[in-house]
């Protein structure tokens, strides 16, 4: 059977199974959105925002789609992939369900707990029904796909007035337990106003198995709210991941969303900002390092809506042996956005013959007094760079690595907590086979 | 210490050294003088060990080795270095990161131990002070948006740390006011010594008034067709170069 006709035969049984205490919102938008889905099914190449990106192979797979969890996942096996020295609020999900053990939750401040029990619980019923499933895109199926079997994820929910006193960590992993396992988190955040959250997002396939993860985040920034937002993309060769974020800003708001990506089989970020107010401001952050056959698709939307707001869009990318990289940033100013300053930035360096990136900047502007610039370079590394730094005693193999890595950098400088940016200049060095004397 | 033997060197099959012969001591200043186009830059170059260029005859010999096989790298670890005319941007690698790297590189190269960092961080103050350069300075990307004068000033900056025996400044004048020319030759001239030896590639007489070269020659057409001491400078400025034509 095709993984769509699993999919959507198995939903019923889906939403028979112990999901009774549910609100009868949350089974209505299940069933508009399986809908939506068996209408839509998987994009294909044919699909002109699915053009460089073919998922067809990875369909082709006979996913588990409600993988049991394997129970023996204890600390010793993950804690390389938490960012242990900070002092962190942890959500650790194993094979889709929450590991309470694991995690580190709150309900004092500001909520740091989990979709399950919002969903179930009174309580949250007025955050559900305002939020869940709102901002969506409902065009994408394979948010669609996600909100059909929307069951867990984070549920981050911070009062107005809240300067949260430790960043929140999200970690998802699949220790397989099946051989090949499909996971869909859904993450719910809502900023209240005046507030500020730091959020680090994660996803670790544990073993050698096939893992396709379909996750998707929906973020709302209240006035003059603050969130930055860190996903690390540094999975295994045998996982992929598609990514879909949807953030809606209020007024006078900050987000910032920075991807980075250096592993993983295929990963698709669709990432979507929609400025719901003035004084906004909008950043998005990527840095791709890849090899061998690794594939990253970039697809990032801001919808410019009301006037004087900015968005600042810098991607950054290197590509090695076999890898493809894609970049698809789409800027829409709309009439009444005047005073708009949007700045979008796509540089990347293919180092092999055999690596390939095919960026596509994108601008809709309808307002006429507005500042928007875009500038896309693909290109090799400088040879007269090379030499100058050859020249001064620097070998041409760590020359080389040092360019790259300096390449990056100033995606790296914009990381806020210095614990992450460590671990992710590590990364970086390790990605580039380079031993650096020296933090850059 | 410097021997260039018969040096011709093509780029793009182009030839454009034609059988160039050095010979320069340790202890000596040298200055190469000649019109645009004449092969002054690509003889820097070439010594430097550019990979552009193809030496298809002669060598470059130093300190009795011959370099020709040599990247640039080792050819640095051997003591040459080559100021640039046009100093490369480096965005993201701070002047300070770039010099340590270098150095600790140097040092790996002849087996040496890394300098620690506190020995390091004497050195570049030290070094910095003698070519007045601010310290805020050291932590700026190198070369990113300097001014000409900064760019040649950190140049000398990074001979000064790196203490080559063969320095080559490839029209390091240019671009440089008289206050900024008087503060990078009296920096030459202060890591000048017995063991060491200058090769000065200019345009013009200006910076001879500063650094006062042993010999003078013309390069002209890829060759060498006029060597003297440093009145032939004089004489150039003067003239100009038609007359050796």
């Amino acid at each position: 059977m095709e993984l769509k006709e699993k999919l959507v035969s198995s939903f019923l049984a889906f939403e028979n199974k112990g999901n009774i205490d549910l609100d009868s919102t949350v089974h209505a938008i299940r069933l508009e959105a399986i809908q939506n889905f068996e209408k839509d099914g998987f994009p294909t190449k044919r699909d002109e925002e699915w053009k460089y990106t073919n998922l067809n192979p990875l369909l082709k797979h006979d996913f588990s789609l409600f993988p049991s969890a394997e129970k023996s996942v204890g600390f010793k096996n993950i804690k390389d992939y938490l960012i242990n020295d900070i002092d962190s609020y942890t959500l650790i999900f194993v094979d889709g369900e929450f590991n309470s053990f694991l995690s580190e939750t709150t309900h004092d401040e500001c909520d740091v707990c989990v979709l399950s029990s919002a969903l179930a619980r009174p309580k949250y019923k007025m955050v559900i029904d305002n939020y869940l499933n709102t901002i969506a895109n409902k065009n994408i199926s394979l948010s669609e796909l996600n909100t059909a079997f929307v069951k867990e994820g984070a549920f981050i929910n911070i009062p107005k007035n809240t300067i949260v006193p430790k960043p929140i960590q999200i970690i998802n992993f699949s220790t397989g337990s099946e051989k090949e396992v499909l996971l869909q988190p859904r993450n719910l955040i809502v900023v209240g106003e005046n507030s500020h959250v730091q959020i680090i997002e994660r996803h670790q396939n544990l073993s050698k198995n096939t893992t396709l993860t379909n996750s998707v985040t929906e973020i709302f920034v209240h006035k003059r709210a603050i969130i930055d937002y860190y996903k690390i993309q540094n999975d295994t060769d045998e996982s992929s991941l598609i990514d879909s974020t949807f953030i809606s800003q209020k007024q006078q708001s900050v987000a910032s969303v920075n991807t980075f990506s250096f592993g993983g089989k295929m990963t698709r970020n669709n990432l979507e900002f929609y400025q719901e107010g003035e004084h906004i401001n909008s950043n998005l952050n990527g840095i791709t390092i890849l090899n061998n056959k690794q594939h990253v698709d970039n697809h990032t939307l801001v919808d410019h809506k009301f006037p004087n707001c900015e968005s600042h869009e810098l991607y950054k990318g290197i590509y090695a042996d076999k890898s493809v990289g894609v970049f698809n940033g789409k800027v829409i100013v709309r009439q009444a956005a005047q005073k708009t300053n949007a700045f979008q930035q796509n540089n990347s360096i293919l180092i092999d013959d055999g690596a390939a990136i095919n960026s596509k900047p994108q601008l809709e502007i309808f307002a006429d007094d507005v500042k928007c610039s875009h500038g896309c370079t693909i290109g090799q590394l400088d040879e007269s760079a090379l030499f100058y730094m050859q020249s001064r005693g620097i070998p041409k193999q760590e020359a080389k690595a040092l360019l790259l890595y300096a390449f990056g950098n100033d995606v790296v400088e914009k990381i806020k907590i210095p614990q992450l940016k460590t671990l992710i200049s590590k990364f970086i060095a390790k990605k580039l086979n380079v031993q650096l004397g020296f933090e850059l | 210490m410097l021997e260039v033997k018969n040096l011709h060197a093509n780029i793009n099959g182009k030839e454009i050294l034609k059988g160039i012969n050095l010979e320069i001591k340790a202890g000596e200043v040298h200055a190469i003088m000649g019109p645009n186009g004449s092969g002054k830059s690509t003889l820097a170059s070439v010594i430097a060990g550019k990979e552009e260029f193809e030496v298809t005859e002669g060598s470059v010999v130093l300190n009795g080795e011959d370099l020709s096989d040599f990247a640039p790298e080792k050819r640095a670890h051997k003591g040459v270095f080559l100021s640039f005319q046009y100093p490369i941007e480096i965005p993201g690698v701070t002047v300070t990161n770039f010099i340590k790297t270098a150095i600790n590189e140097t040092r790996k190269a002849k087996g040496l131990e890394e300098l620690p960092a506190k020995e390091m961080l004497h050195l570049i103050r030290e070094k910095a002070d003698l070519l007045e350069i601010d310290r805020k300075f050291l932590s700026r990307s190198l070369n990113e948006g300097f001014s000409g004068g900064e760019k040649k000033r950190n140049e000398i900056f990074q001979m000064a740390m790196l203490e080559p025996q063969l320095a080559i400044l490839d029209e390091t004048d240019s671009g440089l006011d008289i206050d900024a020319l008087k503060v990078v030759a009296t920096g030459v001239n202060k890591l000048k010594n017995e063991k060491n030896a200058v090769l000065l590639i200019t345009h013009y007489q200006r910076l001879l008034d500063y650094i006062i070269p042993d010999f003078v020659h013309v390069l002209y057409n890829g060759k060498i067709v006029k060597s003297g001491g440093k009145e032939l400078a004089y004489e150039l400025e003067e003239k100009g170069y038609d007359w050796l034509k």
